[in-house]
């Protein structure tokens, strides 16, 4: 698998594990190439387990939910799962706000979401 | 001598480049650290802004460097007031369907103006829809 620029990917049985490298995702050409690294997974690898966990992230954009809206779509049409976890108390209020934590699956953290697969 | 209550009065031309827009957001942010407000206030003032500040830009100039930002905020012990204004055609802000339906939800846009009237205290447009007004209150210590 190619070396990524905006995450850290590593594999927990069949469960592909992700974490950001960005502590603020907001800018659109991270944005974008974050958005193409997490499409590769799914559309070049085959990846149909995919777990985010948002730990080292302080900060995201709209711009950036709709990335992940992007990715949620995805997954689905490769009938795979996405779930995230580790979402600091001020970024989950954002999700819950748009509502997006009905279109999620969100757990509070990596071995809850692992187990959830 | 004057008895205004700002301690930060600033008027700013940014041309329309998202760099610029960022600069000018993280000094707002240093303003706000260095009197002392909480982190969730800032988070608050940080998503609005990152979201008006980048649709001026973005979306009201189109990133023409031919086009300008103008912008005028001001800070006081307890409340942040910044007006944005592009040289866009403007738009109605009434006329964004609400994201949180479940009709729209999956749209990966729009959720920006959502966010700025959750957090800030008092969210206006002109009428031609180019300038955005935003009001925050610090929450009480």
């Amino acid at each position: 698998m190619a070396a990524h620029r905006r995450l850290d990917v590593s594999e927990v049985g069949d469960v592909t594990v992700v974490r950001f490298r960005d502590r603020r995702i907001l800018d659109e050409t991270s944005i974008q190439e974050l958005g193409q690294e997490l499409f590769q997974l799914i559309e070049e690898y085959g990846r149909k387990k995919l777990l985010l966990n948002f730990s080292s992230v302080e900060f995201l954009s709209s711009a950036a939910l709709g990335k992940l809206i992007t990715l949620d779509k995805k997954v689905k049409a490769h009938t795979g799962k996405l779930k995230l976890t580790n979402i600091r108390a001020e970024i989950l209020e954002v999700f819950h706000i748009t509502k997006l934590h009905k279109l999620f699956d969100i757990r509070d953290d990596e071995a809850d979401a692992l187990a959830s697969f | 001598m004057t008895n205004s209550p700002w301690t930060w009065v600033s008027d700013q031309t940014l041309p329309s480049s998202i760099e610029a827009g960022h600069q000018f957001i993280r000094e707002v942010l240093a303003r706000l650290e260095a009197a002392h407000w909480t982190s969730q206030d800032i988070f608050g003032v940080h998503l609005a802004l990152e979201e008006a500040v980048v649709n001026a830009i973005k979306h009201g100039n189109r990133l023409d460097c031919r086009k300008q930002v103008s912008i005028s905020c001001k800070l006081s012990a307890d409340t942040f007031w910044i007006s944005i204004a592009d040289e866009g055609q403007g738009f109605d802000p009434n006329a964004v369907p609400d994201c949180t339906d479940d009709e729209h939800i999956q749209l990966p846009h729009g959720r920006g103006l959502l966010l700025m009237r959750c957090y800030m205290t008092r969210v206006d447009y002109n009428d031609r829809g180019n300038t955005v007004t935003l009001e925050k209150h610090r929450k009480p210590l």
